[in-house]
Protein backbone atom coordinates (compact mmCIF):
# COMPACT_ATOMS: atom_id res chain seq x y z
CA UNK A 1 0.00 0.00 0.00
CA UNK A 2 1.26 3.46 -0.97
CA UNK A 3 4.67 4.82 -0.02
CA UNK A 4 7.23 2.26 1.15
CA UNK A 5 8.19 2.63 4.83
CA UNK A 6 11.77 3.60 4.04
CA UNK A 7 10.53 6.96 2.68
CA UNK A 8 8.73 7.83 5.85
CA UNK A 9 10.51 10.51 7.87
CA UNK A 10 10.54 10.62 11.63
CA UNK A 11 7.57 12.39 13.18
CA UNK A 12 5.53 11.70 10.09
CA UNK A 13 2.83 9.08 9.75
CA UNK A 14 1.39 7.49 6.68
CA UNK A 15 -2.35 7.77 6.11
CA UNK A 16 -4.09 5.60 3.56
CA UNK A 17 -6.70 7.45 1.52
CA UNK A 18 -9.82 5.85 0.09
CA UNK A 19 -12.11 7.75 -2.22
CA UNK A 20 -15.72 7.43 -3.22
CA UNK A 21 -16.41 8.63 -6.71
CA UNK A 22 -20.20 8.79 -6.49
CA UNK A 23 -22.66 8.50 -3.66
CA UNK A 24 -23.54 4.87 -2.98
CA UNK A 25 -20.40 3.47 -4.63
CA UNK A 26 -17.77 1.49 -2.77
CA UNK A 27 -14.73 3.38 -1.50
CA UNK A 28 -11.55 2.47 -3.34
CA UNK A 29 -7.97 2.85 -2.27
CA UNK A 30 -6.63 6.03 -3.89
CA UNK A 31 -3.11 6.28 -2.45
CA UNK A 32 -1.46 7.55 0.67
CA UNK A 33 -0.24 10.80 2.21
CA UNK A 34 2.53 11.36 4.74
CA UNK A 35 1.54 13.83 7.45
CA UNK A 36 2.53 14.70 11.03
CA UNK A 37 -1.05 14.44 12.35
CA UNK A 38 -4.63 13.96 11.25
CA UNK A 39 -5.24 17.68 10.60
CA UNK A 40 -2.39 17.73 8.09
CA UNK A 41 -3.53 14.39 6.68
CA UNK A 42 -6.99 15.85 6.06
CA UNK A 43 -5.59 18.91 4.31
CA UNK A 44 -3.25 16.86 2.12
CA UNK A 45 -5.89 14.26 1.29
CA UNK A 46 -8.34 17.00 0.23
CA UNK A 47 -5.64 18.56 -1.89
CA UNK A 48 -4.52 15.39 -3.62
CA UNK A 49 -7.70 13.37 -3.92
CA UNK A 50 -10.62 15.80 -3.72
CA UNK A 51 -9.75 19.07 -5.35
CA UNK A 52 -10.74 18.23 -8.91
CA UNK A 53 -14.24 17.02 -8.19
CA UNK A 54 -13.02 13.40 -8.46
CA UNK A 55 -14.46 12.34 -5.08
CA UNK A 56 -17.64 12.89 -3.11
CA UNK A 57 -16.11 11.51 0.09
CA UNK A 58 -12.75 10.33 1.43
CA UNK A 59 -11.73 7.94 4.16
CA UNK A 60 -8.37 8.88 5.65
CA UNK A 61 -6.99 6.09 7.83
CA UNK A 62 -3.69 5.86 9.72
CA UNK A 63 -1.80 2.97 8.13
CA UNK A 64 -1.22 1.50 11.60
CA UNK A 65 -4.98 1.10 11.97
CA UNK A 66 -5.25 -1.09 8.90
CA UNK A 67 -5.27 -4.77 9.80
CA UNK A 68 -3.48 -6.46 6.95
CA UNK A 69 -3.98 -10.16 6.31
CA UNK A 70 -1.86 -11.76 3.64
CA UNK A 71 -1.61 -15.45 4.56
CA UNK A 72 -4.32 -17.86 3.58
CA UNK A 73 -3.53 -21.41 4.67
CA UNK A 74 -4.94 -24.19 2.51
CA UNK A 75 -2.79 -27.20 3.52
CA UNK A 76 -5.31 -29.79 2.39
CA UNK A 77 -6.03 -28.19 -0.97
CA UNK A 78 -9.72 -27.86 -0.21
CA UNK A 79 -10.51 -26.61 -3.66
CA UNK A 80 -14.21 -27.32 -3.14
CA UNK A 81 -14.19 -24.02 -1.19
CA UNK A 82 -13.27 -22.22 -4.35
CA UNK A 83 -15.45 -21.23 -7.22
CA UNK A 84 -12.93 -21.42 -10.08
CA UNK A 85 -14.30 -23.24 -13.08
CA UNK A 86 -17.82 -23.09 -11.76
CA UNK A 87 -19.87 -21.47 -14.55
CA UNK A 88 -22.47 -19.45 -12.71
CA UNK A 89 -23.44 -17.14 -15.53
CA UNK A 90 -25.46 -19.67 -17.57
CA UNK A 91 -27.23 -21.12 -14.54
CA UNK A 92 -28.13 -17.65 -13.34
CA UNK A 93 -29.51 -16.76 -16.77
CA UNK A 94 -31.68 -19.86 -16.85
CA UNK A 95 -32.94 -19.25 -13.33
CA UNK A 96 -33.85 -15.68 -14.22
CA UNK A 97 -35.72 -16.82 -17.31
CA UNK A 98 -37.69 -19.31 -15.23
CA UNK A 99 -38.49 -16.64 -12.67
CA UNK A 100 -39.26 -14.08 -15.35
CA UNK A 101 -36.97 -11.43 -13.85
CA UNK A 102 -34.36 -9.34 -15.67
CA UNK A 103 -30.73 -8.92 -14.61
CA UNK A 104 -30.10 -5.79 -12.51
CA UNK A 105 -29.40 -2.98 -14.99
CA UNK A 106 -26.33 -1.51 -13.36
CA UNK A 107 -24.18 -4.61 -13.21
CA UNK B 1 -10.72 55.51 -11.59
CA UNK B 2 -14.04 54.33 -10.17
CA UNK B 3 -14.61 53.60 -6.52
CA UNK B 4 -14.88 49.90 -7.29
CA UNK B 5 -11.54 49.86 -9.09
CA UNK B 6 -9.89 51.74 -6.25
CA UNK B 7 -11.28 49.24 -3.79
CA UNK B 8 -10.41 46.07 -5.72
CA UNK B 9 -7.05 46.81 -7.34
CA UNK B 10 -4.93 46.76 -4.15
CA UNK B 11 -6.59 43.47 -3.17
CA UNK B 12 -6.03 41.93 -6.60
CA UNK B 13 -2.39 43.09 -6.54
CA UNK B 14 -1.92 41.54 -3.07
CA UNK B 15 -3.33 38.23 -4.26
CA UNK B 16 -1.26 38.20 -7.44
CA UNK B 17 2.02 39.08 -5.75
CA UNK B 18 1.50 36.78 -2.77
CA UNK B 19 0.48 33.97 -5.14
CA UNK B 20 3.68 34.62 -7.06
CA UNK B 21 5.81 34.59 -3.91
CA UNK B 22 4.19 31.41 -2.60
CA UNK B 23 4.68 29.71 -5.96
CA UNK B 24 8.43 30.18 -5.48
CA UNK B 25 8.20 27.22 -3.09
CA UNK B 26 6.98 24.88 -5.82
CA UNK B 27 9.44 22.00 -6.02
CA UNK B 28 11.36 22.96 -2.87
CA UNK B 29 8.73 22.97 -0.07
CA UNK B 30 9.71 20.99 3.06
CA UNK B 31 8.04 17.81 1.82
CA UNK B 32 6.09 16.53 -1.13
CA UNK B 33 2.55 16.74 0.26
CA UNK B 34 3.19 20.29 1.44
CA UNK B 35 4.65 21.18 -1.94
CA UNK B 36 1.38 20.15 -3.60
CA UNK B 37 -0.76 21.93 -1.01
CA UNK B 38 1.19 25.18 -0.94
CA UNK B 39 1.46 25.32 -4.73
CA UNK B 40 -2.27 24.85 -4.93
CA UNK B 41 -2.84 27.73 -2.52
CA UNK B 42 -0.53 29.90 -4.61
CA UNK B 43 -2.52 28.98 -7.69
CA UNK B 44 -5.81 29.82 -5.96
CA UNK B 45 -4.52 33.24 -4.91
CA UNK B 46 -3.59 34.00 -8.51
CA UNK B 47 -7.05 32.79 -9.54
CA UNK B 48 -8.62 35.22 -7.07
CA UNK B 49 -6.46 38.02 -8.48
CA UNK B 50 -7.63 37.13 -11.97
CA UNK B 51 -11.31 37.27 -11.02
CA UNK B 52 -10.85 40.61 -9.22
CA UNK B 53 -8.88 42.09 -12.14
CA UNK B 54 -11.67 40.95 -14.45
CA UNK B 55 -14.29 42.95 -12.52
CA UNK B 56 -12.06 46.02 -12.69
CA UNK B 57 -11.13 45.41 -16.34
CA UNK B 58 -14.79 45.25 -17.44
CA UNK B 59 -15.25 48.68 -15.98
CA UNK B 60 -12.05 50.23 -17.33
CA UNK B 61 -12.45 48.69 -20.78
CA UNK B 62 -9.28 46.62 -20.56
CA UNK B 63 -8.39 42.97 -19.76
CA UNK B 64 -7.35 41.10 -16.63
CA UNK B 65 -4.00 40.21 -18.24
CA UNK B 66 -3.32 43.86 -19.07
CA UNK B 67 -3.97 44.86 -15.47
CA UNK B 68 -1.84 42.02 -14.11
CA UNK B 69 1.13 42.40 -16.45
CA UNK B 70 1.14 45.66 -18.40
CA UNK B 71 1.41 48.21 -15.62
CA UNK B 72 4.65 49.82 -14.54
CA UNK B 73 6.00 48.80 -11.10
CA UNK B 74 4.85 52.10 -9.51
CA UNK B 75 1.26 51.40 -10.52
CA UNK B 76 0.96 48.22 -8.46
CA UNK B 77 -0.77 48.83 -5.14
CA UNK B 78 0.15 45.67 -3.26
CA UNK B 79 1.40 45.88 0.31
CA UNK B 80 5.13 45.74 1.04
CA UNK B 81 4.31 42.69 3.16
CA UNK B 82 3.37 40.44 0.21
CA UNK B 83 6.39 41.59 -1.78
CA UNK B 84 8.98 40.25 0.67
CA UNK B 85 11.14 37.48 -0.75
CA UNK B 86 11.06 34.80 1.98
CA UNK B 87 12.35 31.66 0.23
CA UNK B 88 14.10 29.63 1.67
CA UNK B 89 12.78 30.61 5.13
CA UNK B 90 9.78 28.38 5.85
CA UNK B 91 9.09 29.82 9.32
CA UNK B 92 8.72 33.34 7.95
CA UNK B 93 6.76 32.07 4.97
CA UNK B 94 4.22 30.39 7.26
CA UNK B 95 4.14 33.46 9.52
CA UNK B 96 3.26 35.64 6.53
CA UNK B 97 0.73 33.08 5.30
CA UNK B 98 -1.04 32.99 8.66
CA UNK B 99 -0.98 36.78 9.20
CA UNK B 100 -2.18 37.37 5.65
CA UNK B 101 -5.08 34.92 5.97
CA UNK B 102 -6.19 36.61 9.20
CA UNK B 103 -6.17 40.07 7.62
CA UNK B 104 -7.63 38.82 4.35
CA UNK B 105 -10.56 37.18 6.17
CA UNK B 106 -11.63 40.58 7.55
CA UNK B 107 -11.27 42.20 4.15
CA UNK B 108 -13.37 39.49 2.47
CA UNK B 109 -16.11 39.91 5.10
CA UNK B 110 -16.32 43.61 4.18
CA UNK B 111 -16.51 42.79 0.48
CA UNK B 112 -19.22 40.18 1.10
CA UNK B 113 -21.29 42.93 2.76
CA UNK B 114 -20.83 45.24 -0.24
CA UNK B 115 -23.92 46.81 -1.81
CA UNK B 116 -22.43 45.95 -5.22
CA UNK B 117 -23.83 42.47 -5.98
CA UNK B 118 -20.96 41.53 -8.31
CA UNK B 119 -18.39 42.37 -5.66
CA UNK B 120 -20.34 40.64 -2.89
CA UNK B 121 -20.91 37.56 -5.09
CA UNK B 122 -17.25 37.22 -6.03
CA UNK B 123 -16.18 37.75 -2.40
CA UNK B 124 -18.46 34.90 -1.31
CA UNK B 125 -16.92 32.59 -3.92
CA UNK B 126 -13.39 33.57 -2.94
CA UNK B 127 -14.22 33.07 0.73
CA UNK B 128 -15.22 29.44 0.14
CA UNK B 129 -11.71 28.72 -1.16
CA UNK B 130 -10.03 30.87 1.44
CA UNK B 131 -11.62 28.72 4.12
CA UNK B 132 -9.16 25.96 3.12
CA UNK B 133 -6.25 28.39 3.06
CA UNK B 134 -7.17 29.47 6.59
CA UNK B 135 -7.41 25.84 7.68
CA UNK B 136 -3.97 25.18 6.21
CA UNK B 137 -2.47 28.31 7.81
CA UNK B 138 -4.05 27.48 11.15
CA UNK B 139 -2.74 23.92 11.31
CA UNK B 140 0.79 25.16 10.62
CA UNK B 141 0.35 27.97 13.13
CA UNK B 142 -0.58 25.45 15.81
CA UNK B 143 2.15 23.03 14.76
CA UNK B 144 4.85 25.72 15.04
CA UNK B 145 3.37 27.44 18.12
CA UNK B 146 6.38 26.44 20.29
CA UNK B 147 9.03 27.05 17.68
CA UNK B 148 11.12 30.16 18.53
CA UNK B 149 11.98 30.88 14.89
CA UNK B 150 8.28 30.98 14.06
CA UNK B 151 7.39 33.23 16.99
CA UNK B 152 10.19 35.63 16.04
CA UNK B 153 8.93 35.67 12.46
CA UNK B 154 5.41 36.53 13.65
CA UNK B 155 6.78 39.41 15.76
CA UNK B 156 8.86 40.68 12.89
CA UNK B 157 6.14 40.53 10.24
CA UNK B 158 3.01 41.45 12.18
CA UNK B 159 3.56 45.25 11.99
CA UNK B 160 4.04 45.08 8.20
CA UNK B 161 0.73 43.45 7.27
CA UNK B 162 -0.97 46.40 5.63
CA UNK B 163 2.03 48.60 4.99
CA UNK B 164 1.56 50.30 1.62
CA UNK B 165 3.33 53.04 -0.28
CA UNK B 166 6.80 52.64 -1.78
CA UNK B 167 7.70 49.19 -2.97
CA UNK B 168 10.32 47.04 -1.25
CA UNK B 169 13.71 46.72 -2.91
CA UNK B 170 12.88 43.13 -3.97
CA UNK B 171 9.75 44.10 -5.90
CA UNK B 172 11.67 45.25 -8.99
CA UNK B 173 13.08 41.77 -9.61
CA UNK B 174 9.67 40.16 -9.06
CA UNK B 175 8.04 42.55 -11.55
CA UNK B 176 10.85 41.91 -14.09
CA UNK B 177 10.27 38.17 -13.97
CA UNK B 178 6.48 38.29 -13.71
CA UNK B 179 5.96 40.56 -16.71
CA UNK B 180 8.80 39.19 -18.85
CA UNK B 181 6.65 37.10 -21.20
CA UNK B 182 4.17 39.89 -21.86
CA UNK B 183 6.93 42.39 -22.47
CA UNK B 184 8.86 40.12 -24.83
CA UNK B 185 5.83 38.94 -26.84
CA UNK B 186 3.42 41.84 -27.27
CA UNK B 187 -0.20 40.79 -26.70
CA UNK B 188 0.75 37.25 -25.64
CA UNK B 189 -2.18 35.25 -24.27
CA UNK B 190 -2.43 31.81 -22.73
Amino acid sequence: MGAPDRFVRSGVNVYEVFRQERKGQAFQHAGSVAAPDSAFAEAYAREQYGRRGESVALWVVPRDSVLEIDEFVDELQKNYHRVDGYPLKEKLKEARERAGTAAPADR
Amino acid sequence: MSERAQLLLPIADDELVLGWRNSEWTGIAPFLEEDVAFSSIAQNEIGHARALYQLVADELGTTADALAFDRSPEEYQCSRFVELLLVPDWARTIARHWLYEQADAQRIELLKASGDPEVAGLAAKIDREEAYHRMHAQMWHERLADEPRYLEALEELRPLVDERGDHTSEFAALWEEMTMVRRSVAGATW
